[in-house]
């Protein structure tokens, strides 16, 4: 019989951070008590922050769409309208959650929608999906839709590059001060930045508990409980909940109380997770006693540059330094540094159909990867939403022959 | 004892029975249908018809395919990339590429000097380069599946046909129709669509091994591949029992292997 895993004491609290983060904005959503902006996952929170907007991310909602299994069935409404399935399907799902009216917060937290905005923020260091995606709710709303064009396929980040993104972020701020009515305020600005510098310290401790033998957690585990990393950055809340797991992580760990029992191979994930079928594939890899230790995704919320005594270009340093705005060259070195970490012995790209900068696999890295690494690379197809992209049969199945093959070596 | 491999397959369930010297002494195709579980059990019980002293002497089972969690007679799982893997290599040693061809999945499979994997790869989620579209496609034409071989030798003018798409292909056949073009020049341009499907996917090593239902009907496919590959391709022989057989080399590994340490530790 199968040993399951001990769960993690911190999902309690967990729940109760997301469900606050929920209700603080729907209340002001209908009272109109504060200012709402909604900002793509690594936007500029932080100024939007210190201008005393509440901050609602989309993407957050896709995820939820994703994990509810809800998106596969709202995603047509997106198509009927000229939106194609193949771009970005947390866009698709959640304008097609938007047309029904159908949304996952109504069943975890009784809340109707999501909240109206005020102005839309977004950056362009995900993808271009993210503006088309907030000029959708513009045009819907009649709010402002500004944002940041961050470089892209970037080796050496330059001062150029900081320099402009920086000036971009500066630009946001008469429009932001028109919506918010209030003057843009330096020192509570530099405050956010450094709350939102310790949540990222905090969750990259978390993180790197992943690289204790066996691990205390995986990277399932791991995509549930980034939630206040991605909705909180810069709040207290979201450190006082990091202080907590990271106690318990940490005492897992020092305890070796594993994420999977009895940890034969430990994997990286590259890529996007499946959300619709984080719970299955968890139990596939648990079975398997491989244990998922670290992601690329995971990490994307680390923003190490972060300095509260230089708001602006920290910000925009730490906003085009990451992973995914990256070349070839750096993303290989990347995860090496991941593999000398966390020692594992096999890495699984997921080809997400619709999220071609999130799929790595598409330009020869597995293949690269494995001669430089010298340990295998597997690549499964299937998509974060759209679960029309994915077949559950053949992606086990190639799990399972990874996970033969890791026996064999 | 005897060791058993069950293939169920998304086409076609195929048993294998070995005996301890690794003879294949039964054998069974059949098609998978909608209940995994019975077929299986009917294919097992029409390779063990010629055996009478299977039950007394007792077997050991490994199932492998889409269906292998449905066989349950079976004591031990394989997929189906280790076990045609598992029986390329057992009749040709070596640093080898395997190629699959499934009726619904293809796989490419690399292997090193000792027989270990290197590197898998399994077609995406799409029929082009599997037994399915050459199923279509006998369908689209109105030509029997079993006659496509011989027609696809008769071409002397081969069409090539473009598409990916299983769809697309279809069409691009109704307008060769359409033109005129014969049906063998057709077939043969099918059989290219599929092998190029399947080359596109790795490199391969200079050993490749075919094995799969649509390379033991097609024996005219191999020829091609010979042809346009340049590399030196092998069939083992029972092609597309090569998954059950692989499974049943593995139950006899599991058994003879622990025998052996039984057998050390006295």
């Amino acid at each position: 019989m199968r040993v399951e895993a001990k769960p993690i004491e911190a999902t309690k609290l967990l729940k109760k951070v997301m469900s606050d983060h929920f209700y603080e904005l729907d209340e002001a959503s209908r009272t109109k008590s504060k200012k709402i902006a909604w900002c793509t996952s690594v936007g500029p929170a932080e100024l939007l922050r210190g201008m005393g907007f509440l901050v609602y991310f989309p993407e957050n909602h896709g995820a939820m769409l994703g994990a509810s299994r809800m998106a596969t069935e709202l995603i047509p409404y997106a198509n009927q309208l000229g939106y194609s399935p193949d771009i970005c399907s947390y866009l698709t799902s959640d304008i097609g959650s938007y047309l029904a009216k159908k949304t996952p917060l109504q069943k975890s937290y009784n809340i109707e929608a999501p909240p109206r905005p005020d102005v839309l923020v977004f950056n362009t260091n995900q993808c271009r999906d993210v503006k088309d995606w907030f000029s959708f709710y513009g045009r819907e709303f009649d709010v402002p839709v500004i944002g940041v064009f961050t470089h892209r396929s970037l080796g050496k980040i330059q001062d150029f590059h900081i320099k402009d993104v920086a000036e971009q972020i500066k630009a946001l701020i008469p429009i932001l001060e028109e919506v918010s009515g209030q003057r843009f305020d330096m020192d509570r600005f530099k405050e956010v930045v450094a709350l939102s510098k310790k949540t990222s310290e905090l969750w990259r401790a978390c993180l790197e508990t992943a690289s204790h033998i066996p691990s205390p957690w995986t990277f399932f585990d791991a995509t549930i409980h980034m939630g206040p990393a991605v909705v909180g950055r810069g709040t207290k809340e979201a450190n006082e909940y990091y202080e907590v797991l990271l106690k318990e992580l940490k005492e897992r760990a020092k305890e070796g109380i594993p994420g999977v029992p009895e940890e034969r191979h430990r994997v990286y994930w590259e890529g996007m997770p499946i959300w619709g079928k984080l719970r299955s594939l968890s139990e596939l890899f648990s079975s398997l006693k491989t244990c998922v230790v670290a992601s690329t995704y995971c990490n994307s919320w680390i923003f190490d540059q972060l300095d509260p005594e230089e708001p602006f270009e920290s910000m925009a340093l730490a906003y085009t330094e990451l992973f995914i705005v990256r070349d070839e060259d750096y993303k290989e070195s990347y995860i090496q540094n991941m593999y000398e970490f966390f020692r594992f012995n096999g890495i699984i790209f997921h080809d997400a159909k619709t999220c071609p900068n999130n799929s790595n696999n598409r330009y020869g890295m597995p293949e690269r990867l494995s001669k430089r690494l010298n340990i295998p690379c597997l690549v499964i197809n299937g998509d974060l939403n759209d679960l029309r992209c994915f077949s559950e049969e053949q992606a086990k199945t190639n799990i399972e022959a990874f996970v033969e093959q890791l026996e064999e070596v | 004892m005897y060791y058993v491999g069950v293939d169920v397959g998304a086409s076609r369930t195929k048993v294998a029975i070995l005996e301890r010297n690794k003879e294949l002494v039964g054998q069974d195709i059949r098609r998978s249908g909608t209940d995994f579980k019975a077929t299986a059990e009917e294919a097992f019980t029409s390779a063990a018809d010629g055996i009478p002293d299977l039950r007394e002497m007792g077997f050991f089972c490994v199932s492998t395919g889409y269906g292998r969690r449905n066989v349950e007679f079976a004591h031990e799982t394989r997929t189906e990339i280790a076990c045609h893997a598992k029986t390329a290599y057992f009749f040709y040693p070596g640093a080898i590429t395997v190629i699959d061809i499934g009726g619904q999945d293809n796989k490419v499979i690399k292997l090193d000097e000792k027989g270990r994997r290197i590197s898998f790869k399994m077609n995406r989620k799409c029929a082009a380069g599997t037994g399915a579209f050459l199923e279509e496609m006998s369908l689209r034409l109105n030509i029997p599946l079993e006659e496509m071989d011989q027609l696809a030798r008769k071409s002397q003018d081969m069409v090539e046909l473009g598409s990916y798409c299983t769809v697309f292909t279809a069409t691009e056949v109704l307008e060769k129709i359409r033109q005129g073009k014969k049906v063998e020049d057709i077939v043969k341009g099918l059989f290219l669509s599929v092998l190029k499907r399947v080359f596109e996917m790795d490199i391969l090593s200079q050993k490749v091994v075919m094995t799969g239902g649509v390379v033991a009907h097609n024996p005219y496919l191999v020829e091609m591949a010979k042809e346009i590959s340049g590399n030196e391709i092998l069939v083992p022989p029972f092609p597309q029992l090569a998954g059950a057989f692989g499974a049943a080399l593995f139950a006899w590994e599991l058994i003879e292997s622990n025998k052996r340490e039984v057998e050390d530790e006295k």
